[in-house]
């Protein structure tokens, strides 16, 4: 009872905690992963039939291997490219040279002009990454604009900010994302 | 006089250090909540292409890495870009076995989920690119992401 307990000396646990913290700072990083997300389309059949697509649905972007970009037979410069691959895939007035429309029933859409236009992107085997990201980016961005328009038409917010799920595939599928990479050619010929 | 020499003598009261620690540790986790782990060694130089179009990428442990880039050590790998697996520099014909590993070691329900993450340099060319997604088309690993660093968007809207 008589004997007090010393105090226990807490002034290195500061030190102790600080050399965690480096620790800690060191091993790890912060970047978050973003990125563009694709979904490749499964292998062939061995016996593939061909589909035919009628001309007017197909949008061909082609990349060669200096980083030049041919759109519909034209050359373009990238910064073109999101307004053209909007217009291809709205297509708001019928114009016979761009893509048809399917009415298609969507949930919480009723009828929906969906549209049968395709992109089709191919590229060189020397066409450097950037080039191909910037491609990409700008097709993807056409799609996400002409999904927010039509979530603000229906819904009042923007498709990003949707939180329905129902809401979500509803957009989802009205303005799907119908890219098609063609096999690359090798006429750059390197490696 | 005598009253200025009385102030001199006072000692300042030693500052309480008890709640130091308390601090470092609360930083401490902090870091811990809002990092991640680097999940392998990189043996190859990758400086991202920029994009405006990006999306997280979810559930971390759905996630497989294949790493494209310039290797750091040019006199062993050359100067062309060459492909990281884990924590090896491998060739096109390793990326099926390295995703069939990577699928044996998630649930059955996970598999299909299993987004492969591709980190490449932005001077890469291609050719080597579409190797490795016909090869992953091969092996049905059909969700690919191209990691990108985020851009500046041009015009908002």
């Amino acid at each position: 009872m008589g004997k007090k307990i010393p105090e226990i000396n807490s002034g290195s646990m500061a030190d102790i905690s600080f050399l965690l913290l480096t620790f800690f700072l060191l091993t790890s990083s912060i970047d978050t992963d973003l990125g563009i997300t694709r979904k490749l389309p499964p292998p062939p059949p061995p016996e593939r039939k061909i589909d035919r697509i009628k001309e007017r649905n197909v949008f061909v972007v082609l990349v060669n291997s200096n980083n030049q970009l041919m759109v519909q037979g034209k050359g373009m410069d990238i910064s073109q490219l999101k307004d053209e691959t909007k217009k291809f895939l709205e297509n708001p007035y019928d114009d016979p040279n761009l893509p048809e429309k399917q009415d298609v029933n969507i949930d919480l859409l009723g009828n929906y002009k969906v549209s049968k236009g395709v992109i089709s992107l191919q590229n060189d085997r020397g066409t450097t990454y950037e080039m191909y990201i910037k491609v990409q980016n700008e097709l993807t961005a056409a799609v996400n604009e002409l999904r927010n328009e039509l979530s603000k038409k229906k819904f009042g917010v923007k498709f990003e900010d949707l939180k329905d799920e129902a809401q979500t595939k509803a957009i989802q599928k009205a303005i799907p994302v119908s890219i098609s990479e063609a096999e690359p050619k090798n006429v750059g010929g390197q490696k | 006089m005598a009253r200025f020499k009385k102030a001199g003598s006072r000692s300042v009261p030693a500052i309480n250090t008890g709640s130091m620690s308390d601090i470092i540790f609360m930083f401490l986790f902090f870091f811990m909540v809002i990092t991640t782990m680097r999940e392998s060694t990189l043996y190859v130089k990758i400086k991202p292409p920029a994009a405006t179009e990006v999306q997280k990428l979810e559930k971390k442990s759905l996630v497989s890495f294949i790493y494209v880039g310039f290797p750091q050590n040019a006199a062993v790998y050359g100067k062309e870009p060459r492909i990281q697996l884990n924590d090896q520099i491998s060739e096109v014909s390793d990326i099926k076995e390295f995703i069939e590993k990577e699928k044996a070691a998630r649930d059955e329900i996970d598999r299909q989920l299993l987004t492969t993450s591709l980190k490449v340099d932005k001077e890469a060319k291609m050719g080597i690119v579409t190797d490795i997604k016909q090869e992953l088309r091969q092996v049905s690993a059909f969700k690919i992401n191209y990691s990108t660093a985020k851009g500046i968007k041009k015009n908002a809207n």
